[in-house]
């Protein structure tokens, strides 16, 4: 069985159970960070210089969607020789976090699945392969069976 | 605003539009000489050359206040280069206009030139998690119209919007484009053209999206009392605004994978776009009521109609009933890309936020020809880069 590793380390958990985003807190004003922040906070009237790892909502609200028509150029990774099969992108919106994040839908989630405001979950998925590896990201699907 | 901070446009000039296979440069000197003649000066006159950066066409391209200097033969002239992506050209004017303004030179030129590669602009290249351009692509595969597409489906799930009516956008914009001989694309589309085009990130099509392309834009600036003795009725920038966004930014922008977190503090009302072009009329003294015409940076079909309700032409919604009323087309209320836009020109990238300021300077000039607004005095210019560098800027005559 190929090694499992994530596209970028630090990220998101490591257990599929409960999967989440990893992101970082200010200790002094609470303003949350995805990805990570560690050394200063980006509040312009916080001078906060410490940080905790927060495990972000599981779930969220779509905020907007659409997919890639076209194969995107590297460093995204693709097969060039395969057909080329579009992916949904969606920006989900955490309400307690108020931030948006971006990230690519399941696989067979296509743009016809979703709407604005419909509720979604955070879920492991597979960015690419190598002959060596499995490269993990995270994916967003449909909540509540829909899709 | 006091008339004081104003600076008069003595000049434009352009390279046309297109995919030429030349070296940049030859673009820049086209356009720079063309503006020289039409400000009515000679190279030598030129006391500061403020260059706007490429980064597509090595050293000679980020130091462009430089190249573009040499290649018109060194005087000793002052220079700058300046980079902010898609609003280089604008921060180029803003250099130029601070020297003026603080009186260190009477007369300045403004240059902005792009040999572009064809298809998906992608990020430089090595193994860069720490750079948001970098994750986006490796991570997500969001390129460009990835972001488009987002903010153009908000218009459908939210406000009823149809692809039809961006498509209208499209068919608008084709028509200015045919009167402007800067223009790349000199052909009119019908919304059939535009619906079997294919998809590139739903809901837009091909021809939803600005193609990327060679070209070249210049102005003269000067100070008023140089511009005195050489016209009588200047067209003057009367605002430059190059604001960041306000923390916490609540919209996600190219190239961000996440926006800011409302936890702490709340969002400003106002977008990163709407406060670029709130500074604009904060500056100049002026507000949406007083425009007679817009240029604003269509990337996408979609985009137009959110640069219009961000100039605050309208409310969140209606730009798409101006659109269906014809109330953006040269002969509505309030003509937007006259010009033909992005959308007929294709993007150069530091050309093209000077070749809006061209634009308008012609329109008030009454010089616009076959896409003359009928009396345009005011107009303002809308553009956005990446990493927060956006730009409006407004001309008055």
């Amino acid at each position: 069985m190929k090694d499992h590793k994530p596209v970028v380390p630090g990220w998101f958990t490591q257990d599929d159970e409960d999967f989440r985003l990893l992101g970082t807190r200010c200790t002094a004003c609470g303003t949350v960070f995805f990805p990570r922040q560690d050394t200063f906070c980006k509040n312009p009237a916080c001078a906060g210089r410490e940080f905790e790892e927060v495990r972000l909502s599981g779930r969220g609200t779509v905020w907007s969607y659409t997919n890639a028509g076209y194969r995107p150029p590297a460093p995204y990774v693709s097969d060039p020789d395969a057909e080329w099969v579009p992916f949904t992108i969606v920006a989900v919106q955490l309400a307690e976090e108020g931030m948006i994040v971006l990230g690519q839908a399941e696989p067979g989630v296509t743009v016809d699945d979703l709407t604005v405001g419909a509720e979604v979950e955070i879920v492991p998925g597979v960015l690419y392969e190598t002959d060596e590896q499995v490269y993990t990201t995270w994916k967003f699907k449909p909540a509540g069976g829909a899709a | 605003m006091s008339r004081e901070r104003e600076v008069v446009v003595l000049g434009a000039g352009m390279h046309p539009w297109g995919k030429w296979g030349r070296n940049f440069v030859e673009y820049g000197i086209k356009a720079a000489q063309d503006a020289l003649a039409d400000a009515g000066l000679e190279w030598q006159d030129i006391q500061y050359v403020s260059g706007a950066d490429t980064i597509r066409n090595g050293y000679p391209g980020f130091v462009a206040g430089a190249t573009f200097a040499q290649a018109l033969g060194w005087t000793g002239a002052r220079i700058s280069s300046a980079y902010a992506a898609c609003a280089s050209g604008s921060q180029a004017i803003a250099n130029a206009r601070a020297q003026i303004l603080a009186g260190l030179v009477d007369v300045a030129l403004v240059v902005g030139a792009d040999a572009a590669p064809k298809g998906f602009f992608a990020p430089v290249g090595g193994d860069r998690p720490d750079d948001p351009d970098w994750v986006r692509f490796h991570v997500l595969g969001a390129t460009n119209p990835t972001y488009f597409g987002l903010y153009a489906r908000r218009r459908i799930d939210l406000y009823g919007a149809t692809v039809e009516d961006f498509a209208k956008v499209k068919v608008k914009n084709a028509k200015n484009g045919l009167h402007n001989p800067n223009a790349r694309y000199k052909k009119a589309f019908t919304l059939e053209d535009v619906a079997a085009s294919p998809v590139v990130a739903d809901p837009l099509r091909l021809m939803d999206i600005c193609a990327t392309s060679d070209g070249a834009a210049a102005v003269v600036l000067c100070s008023k009392e140089f511009a005195a003795k050489r016209t009588t009725n200047p067209v003057r920038i009367s605002a430059v605004s190059t604001v960041t966004p306000t923390f916490p930014s609540a919209v996600i922008e190219m190239p961000d994978i996440a926006t800011d977190s409302s936890a702490a503090v709340k969002p400003n009302e106002l977008s990163f776009r709407a406060s670029l072009a709130h500074a604009a009329y904060e500056e100049a003294g002026l507000g949406p009521e007083d425009l007679s015409l817009a240029e604003v940076y269509d990337l996408s079909t979609a985009l137009e109609l959110d640069w219009i309700e961000d100039l605050a032409i309208c409310g969140r919604g209606e730009a798409e009933k101006l659109l269906r009323d014809g109330e953006t087309e040269i002969t509505g209320r309030i003509p937007v890309n006259a010009s033909g836009g992005l959308g007929s020109f294709g993007e150069a990238v530091p050309a093209q936020a000077i070749a809006q300021v061209c634009e308008l300077t012609w329109q008030l000039r009454g010089q616009a020809g076959a896409r003359q607004v009928e009396g345009a005095r005011v107009g303002i210019t809308a553009n956005q880069g990446l990493f927060g560098h956006g730009s409006s800027i407004i001309v008055t005559r």
